[in-house]
């Protein structure tokens, strides 16, 4: 543990760190756009200089290790001079299209221009060198050979994360540039990093091109829910539109990575939505208030209750539910329907794509919370079996389908039972087919835990109100439990997790604040049996 | 004629015949009746215009009506990168933006709208463009309309200005 001192201060850091680092650990930001913490060190950029002690020249702080008793100056007159000389270098043949960059708002140039920079520039337009704008190279990327300050991240991310070694500088001098090779354009399911990690705006998203300007978004904490993986995303949004996806770092689950797929899961909660409670009676649907909607779907409940006993109602949980929804729906089964019929499927339609990094078979973020919660997907199959044989008179689903069912054979089930009622956030076959209809909030407009693959406990929050009529998961099933005259006092997802985490031994002594940002491992997590 | 504002004071205490009205009235009258013969003799110095046929000249420096340039070949000068819907206090100006179909352009605007009814005239949409494709020198008040509608002026409104 080397102690050293930084503008004054002294700090102990372990063994082997960088200066950059360290520096940053204690609250002073370095510039830099060639290191990144996830990436080899290259030390091209220059940025990073500062001035140490004894050393004649003024060194890079992200290529020079913290040694006992270093004195390290990033303050001095000698530093800012060469830091706006390294910065007026990377500017001369910056084409400054900021109004038509996506990447303005939160542009290293820009950033580190008003700060260090502030200069006119030297260079007349027309003298600049000029390369070529708008190429579409694959992937979720547009690449801007102008813009581009050639620090390698890109290359560095290509050859040591994917290991696809797509992209390369190529010709020299004033007139090198990075592309992809001709004719082979970027192949691999992360490719939308490398917009995040570009400083500048030579790599950007085709998804979010010109959508929206950057300093109009918001952003909340949140998971992706793609897959079993639980990525640690910030939902960017403006009003009540997501517009991206961005990773957070977490270093335990996806690092600062994101995958192509699980990118684009926002616009689930912008396309598609049940807005509006419905009714659907003699094959006419009719928009209902929450009150009347609520009120038919228990009354339906408790008429096959009364009629045909408990065995006669069946719950289908959902993976998309966080862990506090699963919960209330256990308790909603087994205390209020006291129904045997409680299962949930990991499995959803369509290819389910996994790799040996972040990609995981299971297409839902909280499989593992519905196993640890008791929930089954052996419940699921024998509630299938038992619709089938007309044993069901109503029942109760959550999510937007039935496991890897067609559309066909979602109609063909459901039209054995009498009764359904579907709380969901997105339409389809299901929601055209139920009798009741709830509404429910996207996973950008409430919170909760969700645990992933390996039984990490991890909370998404929630950027703003609930869209139309679409109310809180929480507020829907415990609506339906009072209706049914339980006398649940639950108000918000915490006062649920704290219920849950008094009675369910995986949480035990969880607490939102133990969970904190980055997660936490319930008890017996581990990897799924046969989740994959 | 020139315009000028005379000041009359209220008197303490009228008079029987002031109470009564009816000679005031008579004089009210005249007054009119002088004003209206003079002019119907002198028509020239008639301080009444007949707007919009005759306008009145506005200060160099008058913010009227929005436009949107053009460049050469027609298209807008506008490259949609929203410092205007930025920089304006009132929230009037929405703004899509696409990728253009001319290869020599890369970012247009699909829709640009300004609410009349929300601008508060005040130039920062014009100080904040970094393209000159916004201006306010068209010297027009907003025109009158029935609908609510009718005062959102979309792209092609702003261009022919």
């Amino acid at each position: 543990m080397p102690t050293f001192t930084i503008n004054g201060m002294t700090a102990s850091v372990p063994d082997g760190t960088m200066i950059l680092e360290a520096a940053r650990q204690i609250g002073i930001e370095i510039p830099h756009y060639c290191y990144h913490p996830k990436l080899s060190i290259a030390g091209n950029c220059r940025m990073c200089l500062v001035e140490v002690e004894k050393f004649p020249k003024l060194q890079i702080s992200c290529n020079t290790v913290v040694t006992e008793g270093m004195v390290v100056r990033t303050d001095t007159e000698k530093v800012r001079k060469a830091v706006t000389g390294v910065l007026e270098l990377m500017l001369i043949h910056h084409p400054i299209d900021c109004p038509i960059c996506d990447q303005a708002g939160e542009c290293g140039l820009q950033n580190y221009y008003m700060k260090f920079g502030l200069h006119k520039s030297r260079y007349a337009l027309e003298e600049k060198v000029h390369k070529k704008k708008v190429q579409d190279i694959g992937g979720q990327i547009v690449l801007d050979a102008e813009r581009c300050i050639l620090c390698s991240r890109c290359v560095r991310f290509l050859r040591e994360v994917t290991g696809t070694c797509e992209m390369e500088f190529f010709s020299r001098s004033d007139h090198s540039e990075i592309s992809i090779f001709p004719g082979r354009p970027l192949n691999n399911n992360y490719t939308g990093n490398l917009a995040d990690i570009c400083p500048v705006g030579a790599l950007t998203n085709k998804d979010f091109r010109f959508k929206c300007r950057v300093w109009f978004l918001k952003s909340a904490d949140s998971i992706c829910p793609g897959c079993a993986n639980g990525c640690n995303v910030m939902a960017d949004f403006k009003g009540d539109i997501l517009y991206r996806f961005r990773p957070r770092r977490n270093d335990a689950v996806n690092r600062t990575w994101l995958c192509d797929a699980g990118r684009l899961e926002y616009k689930k909660a912008n396309d598609y939505r049940l807005l509006t409670p419905v009714i659907r009676e003699a094959g006419q649907a009719i928009a209902a208030a929450w009150d009347a909607a609520l009120f038919t779907t228990a009354l339906r409940l408790r008429e096959a209750i009364e009629a045909h006993g408990p065995e006669s109602v069946a719950v289908i949980a959902s993976p998309q539910s966080s862990n506090e929804e699963l919960f209330l729906v256990r308790k909603l089964a087994a205390e209020v329907v006291r129904t045997p019929y409680l299962g949930f499927s990991s499995l959803t339609p369509g290819r389910r794509l996994e790799d040996d990094f972040l990609i995981k078979a299971d297409k839902n973020p909280n499989s593992q919370g519905a196993r640890l919660l008791g929930i089954t997907e052996e419940g699921f199959v024998r509630t299938v079996k038992a619709i089938s044989e007309g044993r069901i008179r109503a029942l109760l689903v959550f999510g937007s389908g039935l496991a890897d069912f067609s559309d066909g054979e979602t109609v063909a089930l459901l039209s054995r039972v009498p009764f359904v009622a579907q709380v969901a956030t997105n339409e389809g076959a299901l929601s055209r087919a139920a009798h009741a209809v709830l509404p429910s909030a996207s996973f950008a407009e409430r919170g909760g835990t969700f645990t992933n693959f390996a039984g990490r406990v991890q909370r998404f929050q929630p950027g703003f109100p609930p869209r139309g009529k679409a109310k809180n998961d929480i507020e829907v099933i415990a609506g339906l439990a009072n209706q049914l005259g339980a006398g649940w006092k639950f108000a918000g997802e915490e006062s649920v997790f704290r219920a849950l985490a008094e009675t369910a031994r995986p949480f035990s002594g969880m607490s939102y604040e133990s969970i904190g940002d980055l997660g936490r491992e319930a008890r017996d997590g581990g990897p799924p049996s046969g989740g994959r | 004629m020139a315009i000028r504002v005379v000041k009359v004071a209220r008197p303490e205490k009228m008079s029987f015949g002031e109470s009564v009205y009816l000679l005031e009235i008579v004089k009210g009258l005249g007054v009119t009746m002088r004003h209206f013969l003079r002019n119907m003799a002198r028509q020239e110095n008639i301080p009444t215009i007949e707007y919009p046929e005759v306008r009145r000249v506005m200060p160099a420096r008058f913010r009227g009506c929005h436009r949107l340039m053009k460049r050469p070949g027609g298209a807008p000068r506008c490259v949609a990168c929203y410092m205007c819907a930025t920089a304006c206090p009132a929230k009037c100006i929405t703004i899509v933006a696409g990728e253009s179909p001319d290869p020599k352009i890369e970012k247009y605007p699909v829709r640009f709208d300004i609410d009349m009814l929300r601008c508060v005239f005040c130039g920062q949409c014009v100080e904040a463009c970094p393209v000159d494709a916004i201006r306010m020198d068209t010297g027009w008040y907003t025109m009158p309309e029935n609908t609510r509608e009718k005062l959102i002026y979309t792209i092609d409104m702003l261009l022919e200005k």
